[in-house]
C-alpha cells in the first residue's frame, strides 16, 4: 500500500512541477531558470520539515516515504537543473550557469536544513 | 524550451506532413492545461518514481556514508534527459509524438527519477552527523557530475543525429 501511495505521490509531484514551471515561465520570462530553482528550493524545504517530523517527533516513517520520497522526490528535479546549467553555458551565460549550479545547491540545502531546524525547535 | 503553438503556422507551410490531431483539437489552450499532457507527465512520473524508489531500496542512505543511490540516479537521469531533449529538438518541432515523448520521458520520467530534495536532505544529514567533508564533496560532485552528465547526453544525441543525417 505504501508503495502504491508513494508512486502516486511521486507522479502527482511531477504534475505539480509541470504546472508550476509553466505558470512561472508564463508570468516571468527570464534567461535564468527561476522556475526549476524555486521548485527545488521549496521541495527541499518541505522534505526537511517532513524528515524533521519523523526524526524529532517520532512520527511513522511512512509519512516521509510517501510525501518525501514520493511527492518531494517527484516534484524536485536534478536532471532539469543540470540540463538548464548546460544550456546557460551554451548561451555563454557563464555567470548565470555557475549561479544556477551552486546557487541551487546552497539554497536547497539551506532550505532543507531550515525545515529540519524549524521542526526541531517546535 | 519550445512549446507547441501550431496556430502560427500557415496551413500549407508543411503540407507534406500529416496533421497532428492533438494540435487541432486543443488549439489555443496552453499545454499544461491539457488533460492529455498532464496524463503523460503523470505516467512518466509513476515510472520514474518507481525506479528511484527501487534504487533507493537497494542502496539506502544511512546518514554517514556516501549516498550512492541518489548519486547514481541523479547522474544517470541527467545523461538521459540531456540526450532525450537534444535528440527530440534535432529531430523536429515540439509537436505530436515528440511533445508526448518529452512530457512522458523528460518532464515525467527523468524529472521524477532524479531528485533535488533527497540530495539536499542527505547533505543536511551528513552535516548533522558532522561529516562535513563528505557533505561538501557529495554536493559538489553531484552538481559538477550532473552538469557533465547532461552535457555528455547532449553531445551524444547530437553526434548520433549527425551520423544519421550524413548516412
Amino acid at each position: 500500500m505504501i508503495t502504491v501511495l508513494t508512486l502516486a505521490a511521486g507522479a502527482a509531484g511531477a504534475v505539480a512541477r509541470f504546472l508550476v514551471d509553466a505558470e512561472v515561465k508564463r508570468r516571468w520570462s527570464t534567461l535564468f531558470p527561476w522556475a526549476t530553482f524555486g521548485i527545488n528550493v521549496t521541495g527541499s524545504l518541505l522534505l526537511g520539515v517532513l524528515a524533521g517530523v519523523v526524526l524529532f517527533h517520532d512520527q511513522p516513517s511512512a509519512w516521509q516515504t510517501v510525501l518525501g520520497t514520493g511527492f518531494c522526490g517527484g516534484y524536485t528535479t536534478f536532471s532539469t537543473a543540470s540540463f538548464e546549467t548546460v544550456r546557460l553555458i551554451q548561451q555563454k551565460a557563464h555567470g548565470r550557469a555557475l549561479l544556477n549550479a551552486l546557487g541551487s545547491l546552497v539554497a536547497s540545502v539551506a532550505a532543507c536544513a531550515c525545515g529540519l531546524a524549524l521542526v526541531w525547535t517546535l | 524550451m519550445v512549446t507547441g503553438n501550431d496556430g502560427d503556422d500557415a496551413p500549407d507551410s508543411h503540407a507534406e506532413l500529416p496533421t497532428d490531431p492533438d494540435a487541432v483539437a486543443v488549439l489555443g489552450r496552453p499545454l499544461h492545461l491539457q488533460p492529455s499532457a498532464l496524463l503523460w507527465v503523470f505516467c512518466g512520473g509513476v515510472l520514474g518514481t518507481s525506479l528511484r524508489y527501487a534504487v533507493e531500496g537497494l542502496l539506502p542512505h544511512d546518514g554517514s556514508a556516501w549516498p550512492w543511490g541518489t548519486f547514481t540516479v541523479n547522474l544517470v537521469g541527467a545523461v538521459v534527459l540531456g540526450s532525450l531533449l537534444e535528440g527530440l529538438a534535432r529531430s523536429g518541432h515540439d509537436t505530436g509524438w515528440r511533445q508526448r515523448a518529452r512530457l512522458f520521458a523528460g518532464t515525467g520520467f527523468c524529472g521524477a527519477f532524479t531528485t533535488y530534495s533527497t540530495l539536499a536532505l542527505e547533505i543536511s544529514l551528513l552535516g548533522k552527523g558532522s561529516h562535513f567533508g563528505m557533505a561538501v564533496g557529495y554536493g559538489l560532485a553531484s552538481v559538477i557530475g550532473g552538469t557533465i552528465a547532461a552535457w555528455l547526453g547532449i553531445v551524444l544525441a547530437a553526434d548520433i543525429h549527425r551520423r544519421r543525417v550524413l548516412s
